[in-house]
């Protein structure tokens, strides 16, 4: 099976140039990483550095990845401020309501732990991952558009490692 | 006009309603207002042709000491450019007040505010409920003896 072997971690192409030979694997993990959608919804201050990423400065249409009003349309969720326990249930809701394969993105500091608010807020949830599962933390506070682009490619390198074989966890 | 002749002018129409005045604070000075006058007091303040406080810039909620909550009124006249501050004090055990939403619209989401946070009840007020925290939340937070709850519909609340 001589190209088969060839292939490990490489795509393959042919001489004349119209023909690449790659694994399932790695075409559907190219093609969800470069396509993102991200779910708008921004919080807090957060939301206005996700703002400014998503213009044209620091552009994050260059990546794939643009703004769905719907949970039903997202890949990914960017949780962009402070989660107050009234939120939390309806985040919880809309995690649910998006289709797999979802990732979650905690952005800033009350997202991450709490932030600010971890000692005083009767209100505050104290961190997002105590109602669902989040696959990169984006320090910062806010985080500024060039720590939360390396956050995202972060992201994209692990839906790189994906594999069909194994069920993203 | 100043607070004191704000003052005289009520003590004059209101006799019992008005409790003493202030001035030797280091904030704003300020009077008492009776609990179940504050809106006869409102509409007076409101309407009357020298003093004319058409705006109510805020109205707050609070625990005033060990044993009463309070609301302060923030009162502001564009016609003629002077400020108000008015005190109403209700003992905790029995904490109601006339609302005075009928008079200015903005009291109505202030008062809702003071209900959910103090648990100051507004007699009168069209719509009480809670505003900022969730409906079923228990407990009023701004009291001075407020404990975190440890768990709110599953959440882990403390740090």
């Amino acid at each position: 099976m001589g190209i088969l072997n060839k292939l490990d971690n490489r795509v393959e192409q042919f001489e004349s140039g119209n023909i690449i030979i790659t694994s399932a694997d790695k075409l559907l993990n190219w093609s969800r990483l470069s396509s993102m959608w991200q779910m708008f919804f921004g919080l807090a201050c957060c939301a206005i550095e996700m703002m400014a990423t998503s213009a044209s400065h620091y552009d994050l249409d260059r990546f794939g990845i643009i703004p769905r009003p719907s949970p039903r349309h997202v890949d990914i969720i960017l949780i962009s401020g402070t989660v107050t326990l009234k939120m939390a249930t309806r985040i919880k809701r809309l995690w649910d309501q998006m289709p797999e394969p979802k990732y979650c993105l905690s952005m800033g500091s009350c997202a991450n732990c709490g932030g600010p608010y971890w000692e005083h807020g009767y209100h505050v949830l104290k961190g997002v991952d105590r109602i669902i599962p989040v696959d990169v933390y984006v320090p910062g506070c806010p985080p500024r558009p060039e720590a939360l682009i390396e956050g995202l490619i972060k992201l994209q390198e692990k839906i790189r490692e994906q594999s069909l074989a194994k069920k993203p966890a | 006009m100043e607070t004191n002749e704000v003052y005289e002018k009520l003590k004059k129409v209101f006799e019992d309603g008005i409790g003493e005045l202030k001035t030797d604070v280091p904030v704003d000075p300020f009077f008492f207002v009776s609990a179940d006058k504050i809106n006869a007091v409102s509409l007076f303040l409101r309407d009357e042709e020298s003093l004319q406080f058409d705006n109510l810039s805020c109205l707050s909620g609070m625990d005033y000491d060990k044993d009463n909550l309070a609301v302060v009124y923030h009162l502001y006249s564009y016609v003629h450019h002077h400020k108000l501050v008015v005190k109403v004090v209700v003992p905790k055990s029995n904490p109601v007040v006339n609302t005075v939403s009928d008079v200015w619209a903005a009291a109505d989401w202030h008062e809702r505010e003071a209900y959910d946070l103090v648990g100051m009840t507004f007699e009168g007020h069209p719509d009480l409920r809670r505003i900022l925290l969730p409906e079923d939340w228990e407990g009023h937070p701004l009291r001075k003896d407020y404990k975190v709850p440890e768990f709110y519909r599953g959440m882990k609340v403390p740090y």
